[in-house]
């Protein structure tokens, strides 16, 4: 497509863009909390935005409206994640680094092979009828990414007054500060694992209920959000809320302007070339203080 | 220098048994040829994850740039690669390949294949082996697959429908006996390659940046080079293994055969770990028992085989994480020439 036939900052992109940004966003604070208390960089992060989705989906076969998914789907996948936990992935919490990439790796395939064995591999979208918003005339928009960004930022907002004020939350921050500590003083650091795991899971089918609507799912959607999540926490850093959100959505407006520049096919080139980038961005900046990525 | 009878008897038995194959089995060439493709696929990966420790998602990348330049030499000698994969992928009937074509198409294609893999391990890896850790793993990962959708997307090799592999002229016999033999000699050359790789001193500097790369630094190795010379051994190997992988499945698709990187790149990861990281002995052993198991759950699983897979990577990688080898010389530890005192057991104290 030639570059003079549209205007490459087009509003509409750049709006839509940071629509689908906030759920990235969403997704990618789940990845931070699980690192930065469990020292887990869990790939099967996307697979869970999927469950999500297929959960809304199903809502949405027995003829429930989907957006009571954004309810449920946090619900069965509190108890996925919290199941996962207890089976695989508390052997791997204090191993090697690698051990755990691969062994959520390796859920992440499961997750997905099993989803397209049941579900097949066909493109769903959970229908929500909630219509078109016209902005100023030429700026289209459905309404349902709209209530899609708003309530990702509402989950992400509970979140952090959940982490900041709750119990239980001090107690997961007091773990990612300082595990040893924390069980000095009486945290079941064992407890709080499953639980940090099963919230991670928990805000991710809600993202993914909101994919499922706004958006769509297939069982291969998975990997794509855990390297966007991943990106985002590599630029923002663990625990800056503010530059998860700003990453999020400079994430998604990005994305939506290179698929129209480089053409829909190169979208996913994109994200992950951009992964590489930023990856080989930050390990120089470090190296010119001797420092390295690890 | 004296090496034992027995083993000069093993290694010989084992390329018997390489040679005659073809002809004991003859029911299962392409898994034959196959399984010593992944033989290459663990070996290569176990000399950056095992030995030097870097643990790589995407050394499928490798694998799919020779796919791709040897079936571009292949068609690209002989007719127009745009016009070939416009041809739905390459039309069977309207391309045609002689017996001299067909040939002289491998014998450029592959040579080429490893080339463009070591030229691209040179160039990634002098970008991103300054990394440590999971974030080179993760890195790779983005790479493997970038580099797939990129090919997917890719009008002049036949974007996402993929192409074609020359189809092979009906005078020149049973073809994948031949991509056996060159698999099979490809897989022998490997594991040779490696195998004196790791007697010299650079298999030393290896396993040096393995265990602290600091150190190996402080030193005076040039770890950067040593990283990058290792890789594009990987490189090169694995770009001549794509080249007859392409011919083997007869048809390039980008995502599911070229950079496979949900199969073949954590395949060779998990073939490697079962058998035994850091061991030359593993990744082949890990090789033949993956092959095997994957081909009894293709079998007999039907429609679930892949759940199985996905289900015994994490069995294995969560219990089983030290691999065969690793299993054994804790067990056996005299066999790996590990001298244990077996004197008096002490009496406990009173």
């Amino acid at each position: 497509m030639l570059l003079s036939q549209a205007p490459v900052i087009s509003a509409d992109l750049i709006i839509n863009g940071l629509l689908v940004g906030a759920i990235f966003a969403l997704a990618a604070y789940g990845m931070a909390l699980v690192w930065g208390v469990m020292n887990i960089i869990n790939i099967a992060q996307g697979e869970f935005v999927m469950l999500g989705g297929y959960v809304a989906m199903i809502l949405f076969w027995n003829g429930i409206h989907p957006l009571f998914g954004v309810v449920v789907a946090p619900v069965v996948l509190f108890f996925v994640g919290w199941a996962l936990y207890r089976l695989v992935v508390f052997r791997v919490v204090d191993r090697d680094l690698f051990v755990s990439l691969l062994a959520t790796f390796g859920l992440s395939i499961l997750m997905q092979q099993l989803m397209n064995t049941v579900f097949t591999g066909n493109i769903q979208t959970a229908q929500s009828d909630l219509g078109t918003l016209q902005l100023f005339g030429t700026i289209s928009i459905l309404n349902i990414k709209i209530v899609a960004f708003v309530m990702a930022i509402a989950l992400g907002g509970c979140l952090v007054v959940f982490l900041r004020y709750s119990r239980l939350g001090q107690a997961i921050r007091a773990t990612s500060q300082n595990a040893r500590a924390a069980r000095v003083l009486g945290v079941d650091t064992d407890h709080l694992y499953a639980v940090t795991f099963g919230l991670n899971a928990a805000i991710c089918g809600a993202a993914g209920a909101l994919v499922a609507m706004a958006y769509n799912i297939h069982p291969y959607i998975g990997l794509p959000y855990t390297i966007r999540a991943f990106m985002i926490v590599i630029v923002a850093g663990l625990g800056n809320i503010a530059g998860v959100i700003l990453a999020g959505l400079g994430l998604g407006a990005a994305e939506n302007v290179a698929s129209f520049v480089l053409g829909a096919e190169f979208q996913l080139a994109f994200t992950f070339g951009l992964l590489v980038v930023v990856l080989v961005w930050r390990n120089t900046r470090l190296a010119a203080k001797r420092q390295y990525l690890k | 220098m004296n090496v034992p009878i027995q083993k000069i008897a093993g290694y010989a038995a084992l390329l018997v048994f390489g040679a005659a194959a073809p002809y004991l089995f003859p029911a299962y060439h392409a898994q034959l040829a196959e399984l010593w493709l992944f033989v290459v696929f663990a070996l290569t990966w176990d000399l950056v994850g095992g030995q030097m420790g870097y643990n790589s998602f995407g050394n499928v990348l490798f694998v799919g740039v020779g796919t791709y330049a040897c079936a571009v030499m292949q068609v690209g000698l002989f007719y127009n690669v745009g016009a070939y994969t416009a041809s739905d992928g390459g039309n069977a009937t309207i391309f045609t390949f002689n017996v001299a074509q067909y040939l002289t198409g491998l014998a450029v294609g592959l040579p080429v294949a490893a080339v463009i893999g070591g030229l691209v391990a040179i160039f990634f890896g002098s970008i991103i082996l300054g990394m440590r850790g999971h974030y080179f793993a993760i890195c790779t990962l983005g790479l493997g697959v970038a580099a797939g959708q990129i090919f997917a997307g890719w009008e002049w090799v036949g974007a996402g429908s993929g192409m074609s592999s020359p189809n092979a002229p009906a005078k020149i016999g049973d073809i994948t006996q031949l991509l056996y033999y060159l698999a099979f000699g490809l897989a022998v050359i490997t594991f040779a390659v490696i195998r004196w790789l790791l007697t010299t001193r650079f298999g030393l500097a290896l396993n040096a940046i393995r265990d602290d790369e600091d150190k190996a630094e402080a030193m005076g190795l040039p770890t950067k080079r040593i990283k990058v010379t290792a890789w594009c051994v990987a490189g090169i190997l694995l770009g001549v293994s794509g080249g007859i992988l392409g011919n083997l499945k007869r048809f390039i698709d980008p995502i599911d055969v070229a950079f496979a990187g949900e199969t073949y790149g954590v395949w060779m990861v998990l073939m490697a770990i079962l058998g035994g990281k850091g061991t030359i002995w593993g990744p082949v052993i890990g090789a033949a028992i993956f092959q095997v198991l994957k081909e009894v759950f293709w079998t007999y699983l039907l429609g679930w085989q892949r759940v199985a897979l996905g289900l015994m990577i994490v069995l294995i990688v969560v219990f089983f994480p030290q691999g065969i080898l690793g299993w054994a010389r804790e067990k056996f530890p005299e066999m790996f020439g590990h001298r244990i005192d077996r004197g008096p057991a002490r009496e406990p104290a009173e």
